[in-house]
């Protein structure tokens, strides 16, 4: 076995186990194919060999295998797992790259956390590094050389007959914080690696015309690919590969939440006949779900775009246990529309080699998609409508692309500059990033409700399912009704996002008409884009000024949201202004949204001005979107200094009206009948003329969705909601409970409000004492011939009537002299006592 | 008002417990009857006072199935909800929601899954107390140690933290119930309302939230973010049973259960009282009393008082327990006051000829003490007392009503009652 270094032994203090290094020049030289990323520039490959001058040997390292790295300490290299080997032209002498995930030490992890293991780490136990700002590229050029990893359940005592210098264990990952148990997934993985045997493991030294520690399967299917790449019916016939699949499953594992360096594999083939090229982009998974499931596919042919669209948006509310299948498919009908040359490596599915073309994507098709075409004419609309946006944004496409590559430029400069101690230098700062931190952010709690022993239990009938659906909570897939405004919105901090400049946006509207859920359906469409590098990536924080005891705590949530520090509000809002208004290294773009905007008004409107400041300032590269009620809130309670830097964007929300309504509830109810068409109609034709509060008009379907159940209930038969049930639902939340109230009074109390009645009529007033009331009282029992009450009961009747509102009496003791109002109209009180 | 009410009742209740200490006392001498009554009164007397969920329901089945429902829904399926119970005062609101709770919490795969959190307007008075309570309740304080109680903000963004977690299927459901819920509407910015509200709005922890209040207007009292994340489910309880149900409840509610131990004394006492539901006399009081006032529990005070005259001499509740009970309840308290301090108005009439200043200026003072008179200002503490401005709060019947009562009233103070309150 040969350990290679390039660099000169007498730098090092040679070891015993890696005493076969020797003071030699390596040749790197790439095998196999190279797969062109168009956008990134660069070329990848599955496998390097390595030779060394002199010797007659080649290593070869393949993607997937576990290296060490040349690090600070020649003892203790560095351990990490090749995920991506690449070609980066835009560097003049090293060219060859790699991409790993790395592997820490016990000895790396900072020395005050060391304890959180809790128990004596083995001498060659490695953690699986979980953190997501480790810079993962290196230079081909620091690999020492092939070792083996051995994945171990938390509770696994080493074996022994493997215990030797060349094998490492992983029992648990590290993500800085604390140590975890390898996901099963992860764990799964490497079991796979291990069950593929030495073969993979051990690298072995042949000649360079037969790499032959592949698999002879292997080497026929390279070979093979080679030769009929441009036979596009032979690809789905090809077996699924051990190393494809490995490939795609780390893609998917290892990526880092991180979402600057978005991967990009090219899978275009330069001796193809038909030329064409096709990217397919995994975005990296920011949630912690380590399935792989590749999120978006995209292809550069801007015929395609549409198509793309629709299967973006189709993945994104799939479900998690459908993506393999709908990954596959949305290629076939990416290929039936294309004929496009498919690369044997990223479109050998993942679960085995059962896919071929052939097979005609209805079949497959799971229901979501479906749905998607249900609503295709829809996005045409929206396609129409938006037809502005979509050429601006393929304008900006292209520009997009140049800066990304040029940002990348400056990525790989730095890292050819620190190239030697660039994992070490990695290492240390975040952990001392961390240490720094620690002690003035004490420990966060997250309190939690604790979670229900009993699973809740799924809606069993259709009126169940659609009360699911009808609740307000229940996040649509789309947002009906408000795509102009989406689109506005988006617009909007999508061009400052790519400006990379700061701006305000005021959004007006009553309650109810999904002014915060346009937000975030725009945030989350761009998070999206940011993911698959259509925008570039962005930060984005919340706040509610409902949500906050006092104004000046909004600098507090946001400083927290930022950075994770907590401060006072007065030390918080330095630190943000210290933070927006100074020069700084190039970084986000921060999105802020501002929620209940009013409640941030204070006497001096310092809070409300900082926020609007910040974003004039070049480098705060803010953008601040703010909610509020009232159209005029600017002019009504901002100072002229404050108004003005919010600026003109503002945009505000019309109440629903009731076909917009209908159209709401209808794609709620999507293929559930369980409402009659009649009845949708009613409701929003009464909400509409209510308020235009689409709250209202859920919470009103799901009531009546009780009340046909409950109707239903004797009869055994779940009935569509139909007409009378939703009136009922109306008159139950809507009807003036005076009336009842006053009918279902008692006699005395009655009597009390005919007294109030006829004092009103005798004076001519809108209010009188209780004196004058209660000598009206009395003589009307008189007149009826009833036993007129004493003093202290009809004091008592007229408190009761007051607790009600039905009364308005002034808050004093006055007793006698006690001035009552009535609080409903006169009519009403007659209407209610004749009825009887 | 509320105060002057009460009064009565308190002095009742010492009445009451006298009798109980009576009653203790001659249960000696006959031991039987003693015992059995002693339990009665017990028995009775928690049901009367104490709003204890084992008491039936009246006339409210529609509203309790409803409210129900509700809470099953949010127990079982997760669903969040909100709702107000709106009714007049002693209209069984409370009554209502512990039967609801008890029927929720016998259900076995419920009662694990459910957190209860019981705020009431007249203690948590503003939102950092309720925080507090919340957190209390929740048992989130143990999770932190003391630290949750540090600032009002910090307590605020962790209790939403902790309540943003969780979301539909897996976590605990969380019962909200704010008694006096208007008084929630009076916090500043009704942030807390807003939040509970929001979350029962969107896809977090789920939970019920459950407003009680006596207030019809209590829409009007939400801001209108507020109001449009709130449902808009009211639950009304309006006592709107007639005559003939009420005299029902009269017999239920006196009535002894099946499992009282001397079956024979319960089965005396229940014919007993069902004979007095058909007393003509008996029925008059109740008709009276049923058109001063619907609720049950002036029914109850009713019923509280007669109880109480039952001793082991005098076993069993008469026609003429009752009558003297209706009595005691709708006396005009004022009337008595008068009654007992007319001699103080005798002597103010009379003080120019007979008594000296002093006596004179004690015996105002105490009128004033009574509130029988009241300062028109408050702020005439600097002019001289004798040339205050006061104002009379007796209605002239109330005093003509007092006079008669009142066995040697002075003949002058007769005249002069007769003579110038006859134009006043």
């Amino acid at each position: 076995m040969q350990w290679i270094s390039w660099k000169p032994a007498a730098e090092k203090r040679t070891m015993a186990s890696y005493n076969t290094r020797q003071k030699t020049r390596k040749t790197y030289s790439w095998v196999g194919r190279p797969l062109l990323d168009r956008k990134l520039s660069h070329q990848t490959y599955k496998e390097i060999s390595v030779k060394i001058e002199g010797c007659s040997t080649q290593t070869h390292i393949q993607v997937g295998q576990f290296v060490l790295i040349e690090g600070e300490d020649d003892q203790n290299p560095y351990i990490a797992k090749l995920i991506e080997l690449f070609e980066d032209d835009s560097k003049p002498c090293s060219r060859k790259c790699a991409r790993v995930q790395w592997f820490i030490r016990f000895c790396e992890v900072a020395p005050c956390k060391q304890h959180f293991l809790g128990r004596k780490p083995d001498a060659q136990e490695i953690f699986w590094y979980d953190y997501p700002a480790c810079d993962d590229n290196i230079n081909i050029e620091t690999v020492i050389g092939p070792v083996r990893v051995v994945a171990l359940a938390p509770d696994e005592v080493i074996p022994m007959d493997l215990k030797n210098e060349k094998t490492f264990f992983v029992k648990l990952s590290w993500n800085g914080k604390k140590f975890r148990p390898l996901s099963p997934e992860l764990f799964a993985e490497f079991d796979k690696l291990q069950g593929e045997g030495p073969k993979c493991q051990k690298p072995r030294t042949k000649n360079a015309e037969s790499p032959s520690w592949c698999t002879a399967e292997n080497v026929a299917k390279r070979i093979e690919s080679r030769h009929s790449a441009s036979i596009p019916c032979q690809i789905p016939t090809h077996p699924a590969i051990p190393t494809a699949r490995k490939k795609l499953e780390f893609r998917s594992f290892s990526r880092t939440p991180d979402a600057k360096i978005s991967q990009k594999t090219s899978c275009g083939s330069l001796d193809s006949p038909r030329k064409t090229k096709r990217k397919a982009t995994f975005s990296e998974t920011t949630s912690h779900s380590k399935r792989p499931q590749p999120d978006g596919i995209k292809t550069s042919s801007p015929a395609l775009k549409a198509l793309e669209k629709t299967g973006e948006v189709g993945l994104f509310c799939a479900d998690d246990k459908e993506s393999p299948e709908c990954h596959m498919i949305l290629r076939t009908r990416v290929s039936a529309v294309k004929t496009t040359w498919i690369s044997e490596t990223n479109l050998t599915p993942t679960r085995g080699g059962q896919r071929s073309s052939a097979v005609p994507y209805v079949d497959l098709k799971p229901e979501y998609i479906k749905k998607r075409e249900a609503k295709e004419p829809e996005a045409q609309n929206e396609a129409t409508s938006i037809s502005h946006r979509v050429r601006r944004k393929s304008s900006l496409l292209t520009l997009n692309r140049i800066r990304q590559q040029l940002r990348f430029l400056e990525n790989d400069k730095n890292d050819q500059e620190e190239k030697e101690f660039l994992p070490s230098a990695e290492d240390s700062d975040s952990s001392s990033e961390d240490e720094e931190l620690k002690p003035r952010t004490p420990h966060r709690v997250t309190a939690k409700i604790r979670s229900r022993s009993l699973a809740a239990q799924e809606p069993a009938s259709v009126l169940e399912e659609a009360r699911l659906r009808l609740h307000v909570s229940a996040v649509p897939e789309s947002l009906p009704c408000r795509e102009q405004e989406f689109q506005d919105i988006y617009n909007f901090v999508e061009s400052k996002l790519l400006d990379q400049t700061g701006g305000c946006m005021y959004i007006s509207g009553v309650p109810g008409t999904g002014k915060t859920a346009t937000v975030h359906e725009v945030i989350r469409c761009l998070q999206q884009a940011a993911q698959t590098s259509d925008v570039p990536p962005f930060q984005y924080i919340e706040v509610n000024g409902m949500k906050l005891t006092e104004p000046h705590q909004v600098y507090v949530q946001i400083l927290e949201k930022l950075t994770g520090q907590k401060a006072t509000a007065n030390h918080a809002a330095a630190l943000l202004a210290k933070q927006f208004c100074t020069r700084r290294s190039p970084q986000e773009t921060t999105v802020l949204l501002v929620d209940e905007l009013d409640l941030l008004w204070t006497h001096k409107q310092d809070v409300m001005y900082n926020l609007f400041d910040w974003p004039t300032h070049k480098e705060a590269r803010l953008v601040v979107l703010t909610i509020a009620n009232t159209m005029d809130l600017p002019e009504r309670i901002m100072m002229s200094r404050v108004s003005s830097r919010l600026g003109l964007t503002r945009m505000s929300f019309q109440p629903y009206t009731h076909s917009q309504l209908q159209q709401i509830l209808v794609s709620r109810l999507k293929h559930l009948k369980a409402f009659e068409d009649d009845a949708i109609q009613l409701v929003a034709r009464k909400v509409a003329a209510l308020s235009g509060d689409a709250r209202r008009c859920l919470d009103i379907c799901r009531r009546a969705t009780e009340i046909c159940e409950f109707s239903h209930q004797k009869q055994d038969s779940p009935g569509l909601v139909t007409v009378a049930h939703l009136m009922e639902a109306v008159d139950e939340m809507f009807s003036s409970s005076y009336i009842t109230a006053i009918k279902n009074s008692s006699v005395l109390e009655q009597g009390f409000l005919r007294a109030i009645l006829a004092e009103f009529h005798r004076s001519g007033l809108e209010e009188a004492t209780f004196q004058q009331i209660y000598s009206q009282h009395v003589a009307l029992c008189r007149m009826e011939g009833l036993p007129y009450p004493t003093m202290s009961e009809t004091m008592a009747v007229c408190s009761r009537l007051g607790s009600c509102r039905l009364l308005l009496m002034e808050p004093s003791r006055n007793d006698l002299l006690l001035r009552v109002r009535l609080n409903v109209s006169r009519d009403d009180v007659l209407y209610a006592l004749k009825e009887e | 008002m509320e105060s002057r009410r009460c009064l009565p009742k308190g002095r009742l209740f010492a009445r009451g417990f006298e009798f109980v200490e009576m009653s203790n006392r001659k249960s000696k001498n006959n031991l039987l009857h003693g015992e059995c009554l002693s339990q009665v009164q017990r028995i009775l007397r928690e049901r009367f006072c104490h709003q204890t969920p084992h008491s039936n329901l009246f006339g409210v089945q529609v509203q309790y199935r409803h409210l129900i429902e509700l809470l099953k829904r949010t127990a079982i399926h997760g669903e969040s909800n909100s709702v107000l119970i709106v009714g007049p005062r002693g209209s069984g609101k409370t009554m209502l929601i512990n039967h609801a709770l008890k029927e929720l919490m016998e259900i076995e795969e419920v009662s694990e899954n459910i957190l209860q959190v019981y705020l009431n307007g007249l203690l948590q008075i503003n939102d950092k107390i309720a925080l507090k309570e919340i957190t209390r309740q929740l048992h989130l304080e143990n999770v932190v140690g003391d630290k949750v109680f540090g600032s009002f903000a910090e307590n605020f963004s962790f209790l939403l933290e902790a309540l943003k977690k969780g979301d539909r299927t897996s976590s605990c459901p969380v019962i909200f119930i704010l008694d006096e819920f208007d008084l929630f509407a009076h916090h500043k910015n009704q942030t807390l309302l807003y939040n509970l509200f929001d979350i029962s709005q969107s896809p977090q922890t789920p939970v019920a939230v459950i407003g009680l209040t006596c207030r019809l207007d209590i829409l009007e009292l939400l801001e209108k973010r507020v109001k449009s994340r709130f449902s808009h489910r009211q639950i009304h309880l309006m006592n709107s049973f007639g005559f003939p149900q009420y005299v029902k409840i009269f017999k239920e509610q006196l009535s002894l259960p099946v499992e009282f131990p001397d079956k024979l004394f319960a089965e005396k006492w229940n014919e007993n009282v069902q004979s007095l539901s058909e007393d003509k006399s008996v029925r008059d009081v109740l008709l009276k009393h049923f058109n001063v006032s619907k609720d049950l529990r002036s029914l109850h005070m009713l019923s509280m008082v007669a109880l109480n005259r039952v001793t082991a001499s005098h076993p069993f509740l008469t026609a003429a327990d009752l009558m003297e009970a209706a009595q005691l309840c709708s006396m005009d308290s004022k009337a008595n006051v008068v009654h007992e301090f007319q001699k103080f108005v005798q002597r103010k009439a009379h003080s120019i000829y007979n008594f000296e200043k002093p006596v004179v200026m004690k015996a105002f003072e105490h009128l004033q003490q009574l509130e029988l008179i009241k300062p028109v200002e408050r702020t005439s503490v600097n002019s001289q007392r004798e040339y205050q401005l006061m104002k009379l709060l007796l209605d002239n019947t109330q005093i003509m009503n007092s006079l008669q009562k009142y066995p040697n009233c002075p003949t002058d103070v007769r005249q002069w009652a007769t003579s110038s309150l006859s134009w006043l």
